[in-house]
């Protein structure tokens, strides 16, 4: 007895049965995740790579190297949510009738839920934060964001709200409760174990990553922009990453006050959200929407920048319509917070509050379709080159419009009555984000990493990867509309009707395409890297492009400019070219820039330590890491020499080189 | 004249980089704190408005136990807002100190704000231990818990606020007042009065209107 | 555009402008809050409305203006600070404030209305 309860304040509720080993499909991934994983860290050790990666990159506070680091972040975790997704397909490929597949509905539950909150909190948030983080200074002319180490800090605790969550897949279980994790489901009296506190703890602990990183991207955009740059001279791109992170500011609260009031129910009993004690489920439901809603403009603002900019450059046009592209977005922004309830139409608020949510999701297509047609009358009479960039663009418009349009559809309440939680729904959720948002992160890797690494992506693999995301999408989201208009339910591991299996193999295969895609994606940047010289670009401007980050090296110094640019006109660094500009060759001055610091991969750690200890119920863990936590943040306070010079001489080194690089026959 | 021509006048008078007179990059800061800390201070307000909203809907959730009515003592709600109130004068008048590059009349001030707000905390603390002994717990019904986290999350907040001024204390005796130390002293009174602010909404939403109901 | 418009339109070396106030700023607000304090409190425990809704209302409409004092004697917020950005972000917070509480309010009254379970059923009389 005395044992128990020593094991029991020791190790929380954590026991041997918490890990896999009667899970075979579990056991066998964590030995093949674990091999992996010690390969790798043999390898760095072996390479002697620590120092490189912990000065230069885990400790930078260069939003160049920070950007790059979410990216490869949103990356592997996409693996991670597409192996999801197979196993997803697969099961529903096969469990029709007396065949109940290979994974039981509790194994299925987890699957679905780790898959919708994998790709939305640690796939499609990292990637556009880390393309914002990498191209918006360089875009304004500043030399690095607001606050460089706020920057540091809410990268590594996205990593430790990922570390969460990846963890859950070995030790313990994960939530089976959705992507929201609805109440009253989510409540301790329904899902007792650590399923939900994993994704409550996991999500906390990256939200406010997000949270800080917003605040910080707008401070960006409003406060250092170049001198010259008003507002309507800065590039689109920019618009749409400013109203993006402003939209960020405005939702995360609301969804860490409902995540914070539902782990309140889980540990101290309160009634907000339980059926019993006058609590309030659909309360829950109201909350996390007012933050779901306005999320995903956040996902897809940014990559309609990215469109935008994009169509431009390869066009060889300035931007159709660039004010009323500016309107659209803060339309977009402002309307994206009045529509949430179109998520919970049937829950039975009535017809009053249901008509004016549905027409106000309707007229949230009037703007977007407005963009399309900015799109299409840029390339109209342009010269476009057909590049992968825009092939990706192009992709975008014929997929994301008709995902627009199944969204109008699902606007008016008595067909949502009908749809609502079908696959049709999760049909027209997967077309806007895989034509909107992930063509758009696509397309961006696909434009801006010779910036970022001086070479151009592998083209052979790049067109791989294109026909097998777009081909796939197709394949594989089109009998989902199919069945989903027929009637069949979301979140289903088993089918009785074994008539509609056709259609959900037809969507396997469609996977299995876009498997491809992912691994022509991956491949262009493997191949990109062994046939570097090849590729490589030594201009700083491989695609001719016209706004203010095409005139720095590729890679960028990290100072990223000599001398602090002056804007004239919108379109910048066109109109720089247009008139014969060209590199000061002299004069160089030292410039001030922020010291890298450990304290942000400190302070995740801590908030790691700290969730699973509550994950785990082991309060002294819990304890310790809540007062290192607020210890390492006060001392940190203490450090009063954050920054240094980098000296005019080494600038002048840099300077020089480039321009030996730049010349013909270098 | 071609259009080459008029062209390359203009770009004879178009300069795309800062002189050297203008380019003076130094340490003092990018200018953006201030900025960057209201907007934290304006998502914090949103956490608020979330909670306010819960206890808005949850407000008449009493499952049988106690309503406000019965629990609320506005007198000390008064003393506790007058308290609070009186922190916001006493933290501006360490601001003018500040301005006035006083180091120790800046102390002196932050003292007593900081007084006054452990008092408030205090006092808070003895209100919720005399509800619990009521039975009045937050497990007990939708109401209470939405009353109980509304308030001690704007507690926790000025306690947060009280851990900081022991660090500005520390820091500016260290330091006395340089630009660093000003900036966050600046932020700080920006906190401190947004917390002031928000206590407004409270005793208005909560105890006033609930007495009312 | 010259070098020395540049100058002049470029942003503060240090950027942190915000106002800062008067020993007499502050007794001013200090005196109007005291005032906004106590005569909701005075109206609430002696019930001198006689009417629950009018004060309800009297009160809601003098924590806005307290709100408003604070905002202007204590955060010194005015349409110069930051370039009219504090104002501007200040305005946003509040219309979002007011969707949210307001929203919510409004969405959760009617689906209470509308979902509220049956009352059981009221025993025949003997």
């Amino acid at each position: 007895m005395h044992e128990q309860s020593f094991l029991k304040t020791v190790f929380g509720r954590l026991t041997i049965d918490s890990l896999p080993i009667h899970e075979p499909i579990l056991f066998t991934t964590f030995i093949v995740v674990a091999a992996l994983g010690l390969v790798i860290l043999a390898a760095i050790t072996y390479f002697r790579l620590w120092g490189y990666l912990w000065h230069e990159w885990f400790t930078s506070v260069d939003h160049k190297r920070i950007g790059i680091m979410y990216v490869v972040l949103g990356i592997v975790m996409l693996v991670r949510g597409f192996s999801d997704a197979l196993m997803m397909r697969a099961q529903q490929a096969i469990a029709f009738g007396a065949n109940e597949g290979y994974l039981p509905a509790h194994h299925y539950d987890q699957i679905f839920t780790a898959h919708g909150t994998i790709m939305i909190f640690f796939v499609a948030i990292p990637l556009v934060v880390g393309l914002i983080n990498f191209v918006m200074p360089l875009q304004i002319g500043a030399r690095d964001v607001a606050f460089p180490f706020l920057n540091n800090l809410s990268f590594w605790l996205t990593v430790a709200g990922a570390a969460l969550v990846m963890l859950s897949l070995f030790v313990g279980e994960f939530a089976r409760t959705g992507w929201l994790s609805y109440a009253p489901l989510a409540e301790l009296a329904y899902s007792p174990d650590t399923g939900v506190d994993y994704y409550l703890w996991s999500l906390e602990i990256a939200g406010v990553g997000t949270t800080l990183s917003a605040i910080n991207m707008v401070a960006t955009v409003l406060k250092m922009r170049a001198p010259g740059m008003t507002m309507m001279k800065m590039p689109v791109f920019c618009w749409t990453a400013l109203c993006s992170n402003v939209l960020a500011v405005a939702i995360f609260p609301a969804l860490t006050a409902a995540f914070f009031l539902l782990l309140l129910d889980r540990y101290v009993g309160t009634n907000f959200f339980t059926n019993e004690g006058g609590g309030s489920p659909m309360m829950y439901w109201n909350l996390v929407w007012i933050w779901g809603h306005p999320e995903v403009y956040v996902l897809v603002l940014p990559a309609f920048g990215i469109y935008s900019e994009i169509t431009s450059t390869f066009t060889g046009k300035r931007l159709f319509g660039y004010s009323s592209m500016v309107y659209a977005t803060v339309v977009i922004t402002i309307l994206s917070y009045i529509v949430w309830l179109h998520h919970f139409f049937t829950m039975g608020s009535g017809a009053s509050v249901n008509s004016f949510f549905g027409i106000a999701t309707m007229v949230i297509s009037i703007p977007t379709g407005a963009k399309v047609f900015n799109w299409l009358f840029t390339m109209y009479r342009g010269q476009i080159r057909f590049e992968l960039p825009m092939m990706w663009v192009l992709a975008f418009m014929l997929t994301f419009v008709v995902g627009g349009m199944t969204g109008v559809l699902l606007a008016i309440p008595p067909a949502d009555f009908v749809l609502h939680n079908s696959l049709f729904l999760v049909a027209h959720f997967h077309n806007v984000i895989i034509g909107g948002v992930v063509f758009g992160l696509l397309a961006g890797i696909t434009y801006w990493f010779p910036k970022a690494f001086g070479f151009k992506l592998d083209p052979f693999w790049g067109k791989v990867s294109f026909w097998g995301w777009v081909i796939g999408y197709w394949i594989a989201w089109t009998p989902i509309y199919v069945v989903g208009l027929m009637g069949v339910t979301r979140r289903i591991h088993h089918i009785d009707d074994v008539s509609l299996q056709p259609y959900f193999v037809v969507a396997a295969f469609g996977a299995l395409i876009i498997l491809v895609g992912i691994v022509g994606t991956v491949m262009s940047i493997v191949m990109g890297i062994v046939h570097r010289e090849k590729l490589r670009d030594v201009t700083g401007d491989p695609w001719n492009g016209r706004t203010l980050e095409w005139s720095t090296s590729s890679p960028p110094a990290a100072y990223n400019f000599a001398f602090t640019p002056v804007v004239h006109e919108l379109d910048t660094w066109y109109d720089m070219k247009s008139r014969g500009y060209e590199r000061p060759a002299a004069g160089y001055r030292p410039i001030h820039m922020p010291k890298n610091t450990g304290t942000g991969v400190c302070l995740s750690a801590l908030a790691f330590l700290l969730g699973f200890g509550m994950i785990w119920y082991i309060w002294w863990l819990t304890a310790i890491s809540a007062v290192g936590l607020l210890a390492v943040a006060v001392g940190h306070t203490f450090n009063y020499s954050r920054d240094y010079f980098i000296r005019a001489e080494a600038v002048a080194r840099v300077e020089r080189e480039r321009t030996r690089l730049m010349a013909p026959g270098a | 004249m071609t259009a080459q021509a008029t062209n390359a006048a203009a770009a004879e008078q178009r300069v795309f980089h800062l002189a050297e007179a203008e380019d003076h990059d130094h340490a003092g800061g990018n200018g953006a704190t201030i900025l960057g800390f209201w907007i934290y201070l304006m998502s914090d307000a949103l956490i608020f408005a979330a909670l306010f909203a819960t206890f808005g809907v949850l407000s008449a959730s009493y499952a049988g136990g106690p309503a406000p009515r019965e629990i609320f003592e506005l007198p000390l709600v008064a003393l506790n807002t007058a308290l609070l109130l009186i922190s916001s004068l006493t933290f501006g008048f360490g601001m003018i100190e500040m301005e006035a590059g006083r180091a120790r009349g800046t102390q002196l001030w932050l003292v007593v704000t900081a007084l006054f707000g452990a008092a408030f905390v205090g006092i808070e603390l003895y209100e919720f231990a005399s509800l619990f002994a009521e039975g009045a717990t937050p497990q007990r019904s939708a109401f209470l818990s939405a009353f109980f986290t509304l308030v001690s999350t704007h507690g926790l907040h000025v306690t947060f606020g009280l851990i900081w001024i022991v660090t500005m204390l520390v820091q500016i005796g260290q330091r006395g007042l340089v630009i660093e130390n000003r900036r966050r002293l600046l932020c700080l009174s920006m906190f401190w009065h947004f917390l002031d602010i928000i206590w407004i909404g409270v005793f208005t939403f909560v105890y006033l209107f609930g007495v009312l109901r | 555009m010259t070098a020395h418009d540049l100058s002049a339109s470029r942003l503060h070396d240090h950027g942190d402008t915000l106002g800062h106030g008067t020993r007499r700023g502050y007794l001013i607000g200090f005196v109007l809050s005291v005032i906004l304090t106590a005569v909701p409190f005075w109206l609430v425990m002696t019930g001198a409305l006689h009417d629950a809704q009018t004060t309800a209302l009297l009160i809601f409409g003098l924590a806005l203006v307290q709100i408003m004092v604070h905002v202007i004697y204590f955060l010194h917020l005015d349409t110069r600070a930051e370039g009219g950005w504090i104002l501007m972000a200040f305005v946003f917070t509040i219309v979002i404030v007011g969707i949210t509480i307001g929203g919510s309010i409004w969405v959760m009254y009617h689906l209470n209305t509308n979902m509220m379970p049956p009352m059981p059923m009221p025993m025949p009389p003997r």
